[in-house]
C-alpha cells in the first residue's frame, strides 16, 4: 500500500509513514469523531429550539443552560432503557440495521476538508481533513448506498407490516434520488478535474469571473446543479418535505416503528448526522468549502470559521424547510425525481461538457456547440415524453380502464 | 523469521483480509437458509472483492463495485425477495435438480485444478526483483480514473458502446415482457378522485 493510495492530496504522507504520522492520523480520527458527535448533538438541540421559535413555543429548556444538554439527557435515557425485540423479528438483522445507517454517516464525514492550508502538528505538514482517499467524493456515494441497507433491513427484520412498507418506500426513494445526486456530482467533478474533495476545494479558490466574484461551483456551474443537489440530498436524507418514510398518518413511524432504546437512538443519530454530513458536502462541493477572506491570525482558523458559517446556513435551511413545507405525495415525489431532476441534470451536464470541451476556442464556436447540445437533448426529451404519452393513451384506448372496485360493486 | 517478516507486509495483510471476508461471505451465501441472509452475505462478499480491488490499486473499480453491486443490484435482489414474500427459511436438504450436487462438486474441483494449472504455467508472476516495485501503477503520473477513462473511451470504445446498447435493449425488453397489455394502465387510471360515486359517499 503506497501512501498515495491512502491519501492522495495530503502532504502528511509525502515523506513516508513513521510513528509521528500514525499518531497524527489517530489523533485526527479521534478529534474528528468527537467534533462530529458534538455537532450532531448540537444539531438536534438547534433543530428543536429553532422549530419551537418558529411555532411560538419555548422548546427544550430544562437540562442545562437554554436546554443545551437536552440531547445528552435523551441519549443517556435511551441507552439505559430496555431494548425490545419484537416476537417475529429476525434478531441478527434487527440489531445490525441501525449500525448500517449510523456508521456510513460518520464515515462520509471523514472526507470533508476543513482547511486546505497545511497545519504543522508534531513537525509534519498536514491538512485539517481526516481522510483524503484517491476515490474522494465517490466515498459519499458508497456510504449513501450502504445506508440504504440499514433502512431496508430495519423494516424487513421488524417482522411487521408498517415498518416493511416504510422501508420499501424509503429505499425506493433513496435509490431514485441517488441518480440525480450522482449526476450533479459528475458536473462538479467535470469542472474541478479531480475526485479528491481537497482538489475540488482548491479548484474553487482560483480567481472567479469579473475578478470579484468567487470561483465557487455554485456560480461556475450555473446554480442548477446546486439546486438539484440540495433537493436530491434532502430526499436522500428523508427530511421534510420528503419524509414520506415516517408519515405518521399512514405508516406510524416508518421503518423504525419497532425500535426502542439503543436502536432508536442510532437511527435518530444517523438522521441528524446525515443532515450535518450532507450540509458539509454541499458546502464543500458548491460553496468553496473553507474559502473566505483571511482577516487576522492563521489561515486555517479562518477556514474553519468560514466553513462553520456556511454549514450553519444549510442546517438552518433544513430546519426551516421542516417547519414550513407540507409533505409530498408519493407519486409526486417519484415524478419529481425521475421526470424532472434526472432529465434536467442530464441536459445540464451535457451543456457543461460542451462548454468544457470548447474552452479556449472562439466565443461563436462555444455558443454553437453548447446550443447544439442543449437543443439536441431537449429535442430528444420532447420526443421521448411524446412517445410515452402516445403509448399510454393507446393502451388505455385498447381496453377501457377497468376499475376493480366498480367491478366488485357490480357483482354484489 | 525472515519469511514471516516478508509475509507481514501491509499488502499481504490487506489481501488476506479481503480474501477471507470474500470467502466467508461466499460460504454463507450458499449455506444460509433464509434468502435475505444469503443476499446480505453476498454484500459481504462484494465488499471483500472491493478490498481486493483496492489492494490492486484499482480504487475506482473498488468504489464502483460497492456503489453499483452492493448499492443497486443487491438492493434490487432484496426488493424482489421481500415483495414476492419468499423470505422464509428453506430446507437446504431439498435438491431441485436431481444429481445437482455431485455434478457441482466435480465441476468445482475441475475449475480449481484448471486455475492451479494455469496460474503455474502461463500467468506466473515474475519474482519481485525481476520487475522492481511491481506494485506501482503502469503510468504513475496518471490517476487510476484517468487511466481507466482513457482505456474505455479510446481503445475499448466499441466494446463499451456495444455493452451500453445491450443494456438498453435488456431494459426495454424487460419492460415489454413485464407489461400486461391494456390492464396495467387501467389499474393506474383508477384513482379515488376520478370516481364520482366515491365522492358522493
Amino acid at each position: 500500500m503506497t501512501p498515495a493510495l491512502l491519501a492522495a492530496g495530503d502532504p502528511l504522507f509525502d515523506e513516508g509513514v513513521d510513528g509521528a504520522v500514525l499518531v497524527i492520523v489517530a489523533l485526527k480520527c479521534l478529534v474528528g469523531f468527537l467534533v462530529y458527535l458534538t455537532a450532531v448533538a448540537n444539531m438536534i438541540w438547534f433543530e428543536r429550539k429553532l422549530i419551537s421559535f418558529m411555532q411560538n413555543r419555548i422548546g427544550p429548556n430544562r437540562a442545562g443552560p437554554i436546554g443545551l444538554l437536552q440531547t445528552v439527557a435523551d441519549g443517556i435515557k435511551l441507552f439505559t432503557k430496555e431494548p425490545l425485540l419484537p416476537a417475529r423479528a429476525d434478531r441478527t438483522v434487527f440489531n445490525l440495521a441501525p449500525w448500517l445507517t449510523a456508521v456510513p454517516a460518520v464515515v462520509a464525514f471523514s472526507i470533508i476538508p476543513f482547511s486546505v492550508e497545511p497545519v504543522e502538528i508534531l513537525g509534519k505538514q498536514t491538512r485539517l481533513q481526516i481522510a483524503d482517499p484517491s476515490w474522494g467524493i465517490l466515498l459519499l456515494l458508497v456510504c449513501s448506498s450502504v445506508a440504504v441497507y440499514g433502512v431496508m433491513l430495519a423494516g424487513w427484520a421488524s417482522g411487521s407490516k408498517y415498518p416493511l412498507l416504510g422501508s420499501v418506500r424509503a429505499s425506493a426513494q433513496m435509490v431514485s434520488y441517488e441518480a440525480a445526486l450522482g449526476l450533479t456530482i459528475v458536473a462538479v467533478v467535470l469542472f474541478s478535474g479531480s475526485l479528491l474533495t481537497s482538489e475540488i476545494v482548491i479548484s474553487q479558490a482560483a480567481e472567479g469571473p469579473f475578478g470579484y466574484l468567487p470561483n465557487w461551483n455554485i456560480l461556475r456551474l450555473g446554480f442548477v446543479p446546486f439546486f438539484i443537489f440540495v433537493v436530491a440530498a434532502t430526499a436522500e436524507l428523508n427530511r421534510p418535505p420528503f419524509d414520506l418514510v415516517e408519515a405518521e398518518q399512514e405508516l406510524v413511524g416508518g421503518y423504525m416503528t419497532e425500535y426502542s432504546a439503543g436502536g432508536f437512538m442510532l437511527f435518530y443519530f444517523a438522521e441528524f448526522g446525515n443532515t450535518v454530513t450532507m450540509s458539509a458536502i454541499i458546502v464543500t462541493l458548491f460553496l468553496g468549502g473553507p474559502a473566505g477572506p483571511v482577516l487576522l491570525g492563521p489561515a486555517w482558523l479562518w477556514g474553519l470559521i468560514w466553513f462553520f458559517v456556511k454549514l450553519l446556513v444549510f442546517l438552518f435551511m433544513y430546519v426551516w424547510l421542516r417547519a414550513t413545507l407540507p409533505r409530498f405525495r408519493y407519486d409526486q415525489l417519484m415524478d419529481l425525481g425521475w421526470k424532472k431532476l434526472i432529465p434536467t441534470s442530464l441536459v445540464w451536464l451535457l451543456a457543461l461538457a460542451a462548454l468544457k470541451s470548447t474552452q479556449g476556442k472562439s466565443t461563436t464556436e462555444q455558443v454553437v456547440v453548447v446550443a447544439a447540445t442543449v437543443g439536441g437533448s431537449l429535442l430528444t426529451y420532447a420526443l421521448l415524453s411524446r412517445a410515452v404519452r402516445v403509448g399510454s393513451r393507446r393502451s388505455t384506448e385498447e381496453s377501457a380502464p377497468v376499475d376493480p372496485r366498480r367491478e366488485l360493486r357490480g357483482t354484489t | 523469521m525472515l519469511l514471516a517478516a516478508e509475509f507481514l507486509s501491509v499488502d499481504n495483510l490487506v489481501f488476506v483480509t479481503g480474501a477471507v471476508v470474500t470467502l466467508i461471505g461466499a460460504f454463507f451465501v450458499v449455506t444460509s437458509r433464509n434468502p435475505v441472509h444469503s443476499a446480505l452475505n453476498l454484500v459481504v462478499t462484494l465488499f471483500g472483492v472491493a478490498v481486493l480491488f483496492v489492494s490492486l490499486h484499482a480504487t475506482f473499480l473498488a468504489a464502483v463495485q460497492v456503489i453499483v453491486y452492493a448499492g443497486a443490484i443487491v438492493v434490487l435482489f432484496l426488493f424482489v425477495i421481500m415483495l414476492l414474500g419468499v423470505d422464509r427459511d428453506e430446507a437446504i436438504e431439498a435438491e431441485p435438480l436431481k444429481g445437482q450436487r455431485p455434478v457441482a462438486a466435480a465441476l468445482g474441483v475441475l475449475i480449481l485444478g484448471e486455475l492451479a494449472l494455469l496460474s503455474n504455467l502461463r500467468f506466473r508472476t515474475p519474482p519481485p526483483d525481476a520487475v522492481a516495485g511491481s506494485i506501482t501503477p503502469v503510468v504513475p503520473d496518471k490517476t487510476n480514473v484517468e487511466q481507466l477513462a482513457e482505456a474505455i473511451f479510446t481503445r475499448y470504445l466499441l466494446a463499451f458502446e456495444v455493452t451500453s446498447i445491450l443494456l438498453v435493449i435488456a431494459v426495454v425488453g424487460a419492460v415489454v415482457l413485464a407489461r400486461k397489455p391494456g390492464r396495467a394502465f387501467g389499474l393506474l387510471a383508477a384513482r379515488p378522485e376520478d370516481d364520482p360515486a366515491e365522492v358522493g359517499a
